[in-house]
């Protein structure tokens, strides 16, 4: 089962751990794993900006970038989301790129959909002991349905006690660039959810989308939390207390 | 209602600053949020009677002009008159026109969104006409000179406190503090504007085509007195909330005060069907019906048809995290939340309402809770993808955006950025691997940190990692 990997553009440019952790758990779940070195972004920033010219492109070059594999993973609930909901809306017609892109968007998984619903991972390479909060990133929970998988790999994880938080399905506020357009709302947004991981008893919050952690991670220090950490799920699954080594 | 919508962030900074309003804000999650989830897990089959609803709905709009000249028909028969106002200021006109064929001096007013649309109130008195509303939060609302701050629970922006300092102040009576007492004061006060109006001025939440009906879900009563006693009854509405049928209008009511306040039903549901006959004791002598275009029908057969499905619930406000944040009033218009910044562009057009499509997380809260399944984030991203074919998006945005894809298109260039950026703000980062301020995206650093990247990109440590 050849399976790329799309890491994003995110976890590429701001903590590749998150991509070694995918490769790592794709590689346990018995999948050949290709990661095409030309990959850079989905195009959702374009999308969600109106240029639907711009998503359009992308998405061709995704299509060609990942078109001998069988199945395409993505540890990221809204880029996944990108490929699978918005891509086939993108492309309605019947040539061949339209094709192409419809084609990879039908076989394109977030990361726990696809290890628990497809691979079925048997055994997790990670080990992590400690008390989580999982936050429920939107696309993710929304457009594909990722609400249980999260959770159904992390009760595997013998250590780990899940305390989940009040209001786990509300937005943190990230929302791309409605972060720094509309900042002190989304800060506003952020510092909700800050305030019900604290409430939780957790002292780990856990998500699967970077964006949701880095704008969560930043409202958490600039409140003074240091202590709070703030992990990817591919993280908590394949690192050591949630390290994965980079090389 | 002028539409100021151009300032929503400015507006939207106070709200969050406004301790008041935020105290006032915090009663939506167990008021809607908490009560419409009961009263939805409820509902036997909820997924199924939002089923059929979309379809009653989406059946319509396909036929809207049909149903329209059927209900026409219909409430003719029944001795209502039809009127077509292609705008607001249509509108407007023809409620005075009736006015002063009536002799009307005193209207009393049930809760319409259509007439804040409209203006409607500040048109009437205009003319000359006092304007009495009846809706306790509508009345709130009008002593205190603000406008609604969302479209079922206007008043949501005020705090108790603030109702009793404005009575006392307003009525020169002494300062109240039990709710009980501030309704039975307003009551007071207002029972006599009732018998002695000439004109009742009502919206509609459905109108049913097949017995010309307008369909009114109420909470206090006083839009069954508003209908009934004036000897005028005028009733506003949009042209998109025709049904064909009674059956279909109930299936209807079934979902819209669940979604709305989480109540199973309301605590008046009337059903309007034309005059007072000669054998009867009560009704209006006159029942005119006006229906409102201003832009509704432009949306047919557009990406943003599905708008027109609306039953105003005002879920998706009560759901939306920017709105539970920052109030209505931000939204600078009469419809504020999701469904505002889908309706103000549309209405007051995409140029004078810039942010409100942006407004958004995309999050899709609202979409969830539509009970009529209107794929809010599709409609709001439709209307970015207008403002920038239109060029109206800010230079800045728009050149930040080409490069960004310029660079996506191009592997080997977009590697080199990229290590360059991870480089340079991995060393910013210094020890504590964050960044406090950051050039251009002082929106993220004035209320976050910016995390650090690791220094190096994944796609140069995966290669170097193959090629040993």
């Amino acid at each position: 089962m050849r399976t790329g990997l799309f890491v994003t553009c995110l976890v590429d440019l701001m903590r590749p751990a998150i991509g070694f952790a995918a490769l790592k758990l794709l590689e346990q779940a018995g999948c050949e794993v290709a990661v095409p070195a030309t990959q850079t972004c989905c195009g959702q920033p374009g999308y969600n900006a109106g240029d639907n010219a711009a998503a359009r492109e992308l998405a061709i070059k995704l299509a060609l970038e990942f078109a001998d594999c069988d199945y395409v993973v993505v540890p990221s609930g809204s880029c996944a989301g990108m490929i699978r909901v918005h891509y086939p809306r993108l492309f309605p017609d019947d040539s061949e790129p339209a094709r192409r892109v419809r084609a990879l968007a039908a076989r394109t998984y977030e990361l726990t959909d696809f290890l628990v619903n497809i691979a079925k991972i048997q055994t997790l390479p990670g080990y992590y002991r400690g008390r989580l909060s999982y936050h429920d990133s939107c696309s993710g929970l929304r457009e594909l349905g990722v609400k249980q998988q999260p959770r159904a790999l992390l009760a595997r994880l013998p250590d780990v006690e899940l305390k989940e938080m009040e209001q786990c399905e509300t937005c943190c506020g990230f929302g791309g660039t409605f972060a720094v357009k509309f900042g002190a709302v989304s800060t506003q947004m952020a510092d909700n959810k800050c305030r019900r991981i604290h409430a939780s008893g957790a002292n780990a919050v856990v998500a699967g989308d970077l964006g949701c952690l880095l704008n969560i991670e930043g409202r958490l220090r600039r409140i003074g939390d240091a202590a709070t950490r703030v992990l990817h799920i591919a993280e908590v699954l394949a690192g050591e207390q949630g390290k994965v080594p980079c090389e | 209602m002028r539409v100021a919508a151009l300032n929503f962030k400015r507006k939207a900074q106070q709200s969050l600053r406004n301790a008041r309003l935020q105290s006032a804000l915090g009663k939506i999650q167990v008021r809607f949020v908490q009560a419409r989830a009961e009263a939805i897990a409820g509902l036997d089959d909820f997924a199924a009677v939002k089923r059929r609803a979309t379809e009653i709905r989406e059946n319509v709009l396909a036929n809207l002009d049909a149903w329209l000249e059927r209900f026409e028909q219909e409430a003719t028969r029944r001795g209502a008159v039809v009127h077509w106002a292609e705008t607001a200021a249509d509108a407007n006109r023809i409620v005075i026109e009736i006015a002063r064929a009536a002799h009307v001096k005193k209207v009393v007013k049930s809760k319409s969104m259509v007439s804040e649309e409209c203006a409607l109130n500040d048109a009437l008195e205009a003319a000359g006409v006092q304007v009495v509303e009846t809706d306790l939060g509508e009345y709130i609302l009008q002593l205190a000179h603000e406008a609604p701050s969302h479209i079922v629970a206007p008043v949501l922006h005020k705090t108790k406190d603030e109702v009793s300092d404005l009575f006392a102040q307003k009525h020169a009576l002494p300062r109240k503090t039990g709710i009980a007492e501030l309704c039975r004061e307003a009551r007071d006060i207002l029972r006599p504007h009732f018998v002695s109006a000439d004109m009742g001025i009502s919206g509609g939440n459905f109108l049913i085509a097949e017995t010309g009906s307008v369909l009114l879900v109420t909470n206090e009563g006083n839009g069954r007195m508003a209908t009934t006693l004036p000897r005028v009854h005028v009733a506003i509405t949009g042209i998109e909330k025709v049904v064909p049928t009674l059956e279909d209008a109930t299936t209807l009511v079934r979902i819209l005060p669940r979604s709305a306040t989480g109540q199973d039903i309301t605590n008046y549901v009337s059903v309007l069907t034309g005059v007072k006959n000669s054998d009867e004791s009560d009704g209006p002598e006159q029942f005119h019906i006006i229906l409102l275009d201003n832009g509704r029908s432009a949306l047919l057969g557009t990406p943003l048809q599905s708008m027109l499905r609306c039953i105003r619930c005002g879920a998706c406000m009560n759901h939306c995290p920017v709105y539970q944040n920052v109030g209505g009033h931000a939204y600078g218009w009469v419809y504020p939340g999701p469904m505002g910044s889908v309706l103000t562009p549309l209405f007051a057009g995409l140029a004078d309402t810039l942010p409100l499509p942006n407004a958004s997380t995309l999050c899709g809260a609202c979409a969830e809770v539509c009970p009529v399944s209107i794929p809010l984030p599709d409609l709001l991203r439709e209307l970015r993808h207008r403002q920038s074919e239109q060029d109206l998006r800010p230079r800045l945005e728009r050149l930040s955006l080409r490069l960004w894809v310029w660079l996506a298109l191009r592997p080997r260039w977009y590697a080199r950025a990229t290590s360059l950026a991870s480089r340079v703000l991995h060393g910013l980062g210094g020890a504590k691997r964050r960044l406090r301020w950051l050039p251009g995206a002082g929106g993220w650093t004035d209320g976050r940190d910016f995390p650090a990247p690791a220094g190096s990109t994944f796609r140069a440590l995966y290669r170097a990692r193959k090629i040993p």
